[in-house]
């Protein structure tokens, strides 16, 4: 199964967001880096590496990593470059928001999809579908 | 270059970093998110005690450069930690290959040691994307590689490598003052980040003038 890793500033921001994976994909395996090796609002390479490989060495069919915000994108480099060349392979990065495409990717990984198939799951366009159509476009209340 | 000297200067910095939390979180305040002084000196003063609890008078240099990177990528968060933790690693491996290349009981010189310095610059270039008058730590560390190299190459001793290289750094700092910002939150306020110094320049500047003064042996 493929697995998900989601990385972010704030501890209890992706403690929150695993909980809400365990409910909606039971079984798909999810690492944390959340904060700093103190546990202070911020990212931590190191921190981000171990996720990555406890995912990886479980035996996944790979993972996918979702940021909350692109200050994290420079951690998760520094991560990625320490990672062996045979595990970097296995993983990919989603540009997706989120929440919403940590749980759709969560349901496409716990449904059986392969790599590509989470990635892309987790890139959907957010914001297209969370609100019925015939909510008002301009963000006011409906009726 | 030992591994004595390099605890020094990190011990020096973390000090100053300490002093200089409110000012340096201040100026991130003005064009950022307001946490750079504090982020700093929780990483430094972890570091610090890290330092002070292994045996760093025997240590290798490039391992302790290597492990202040570890500590300081895993605690300080956020871009600055990344890059600064990229920069003292980069530094370290460089080091390393230096000191395993050159020929026995021979010292590293200044213009090696400029080209360790290059390459933890190079390291922040690359992993930041940006490069000088961006109003990041590159316009600090640019011109501080730059007089580094130069005193180098011109056979200076490293004190006075090392302070021209903090004098550059700190000029540098300074010029940021009517810059534009590009890269990193503060380039989300575009134009208003004009008139106020790069935080991430001056803790730049901070650091290279710790390591002149922990090379010449002022505390």
């Amino acid at each position: 199964m493929v697995a998900l890793v989601l990385v972010g500033h704030s501890p209890l921001l992706l403690r929150g967001l695993r909980a809400m994976l365990a409910q909606a994909a039971p079984g798909v395996p999810v690492g944390v880096a959340g904060g700093t090796d103190l546990g202070a609002l911020g990212t931590s390479a190191p921190m981000i590496l171990a996720a990555l490989r406890s995912v990886l060495d479980e035996g996944s069919d790979g993972a996918v990593v979702m940021l909350d915000l692109g200050s994290a994108a420079l951690a998760l480099e520094m991560a990625l470059d320490d990672l062996e060349p045979a595990d970097r392979a296995r993983v990919r990065v989603s540009r997706g928001a989120l929440v919403e495409g940590a749980v759709r990717a969560a349901v496409e990984a716990a449904g059986g999809g392969g790599l590509a198939g989470v990635l892309a799951a987790s890139e959907t366009l957010p914001g297209t579908d969370k609100l019925p159509d015939d909510w008002p476009a301009n963000g006011t209340a409906p009726g | 270059m030992s591994g004595a000297l390099v605890a020094g200067w990190l011990r020096l910095a973390a000090a100053r970093i300490a002093v200089e939390r409110a000012r340096l979180t201040e100026l991130d305040a003005a064009i950022g998110d307001g946490d750079h002084g504090i982020n700093l000196d929780r990483g430094f003063r972890l570091l610090a005690a890290r330092l002070a609890a292994g045996d760093v008078e025997t240590a290798p240099p490039g391992a302790l450069l290597v492990l202040a990177g570890r500590t300081i990528t895993g605690t300080v968060g956020g871009a600055s930690g990344a890059l600064y933790g990229r920069a003292l690693m980069r530094a370290g491996a460089t080091l390393e290959a230096r000191l395993e290349a050159r020929p026995a009981a021979s010292a590293v010189t200044p213009a090696q040691l400029a080209g360790v310095f290059w390459a933890a610059v190079d390291g922040v270039a690359t992993l930041g994307r940006s490069r000088p008058g961006e109003k990041t730590m590159l316009d600090a560390l640019v011109p501080a590689a730059v007089a580094f190299e130069a005193a180098g190459l011109g056979g200076v001793d490293l004190p006075s490598a090392t302070r021209r290289a903090a004098d550059a750094a700190e000029a540098g700092a300074l010029r940021t003052l009517p810059l534009v910002a590009r890269k990193g939150r503060a380039s989300y306020l575009g134009r208003r980040s004009v008139d106020h110094l790069d935080p991430g320049a001056v803790s730049s500047a901070l650091l290279v003038r710790a390591l002149a003064d922990a090379v010449a042996g002022v505390a």
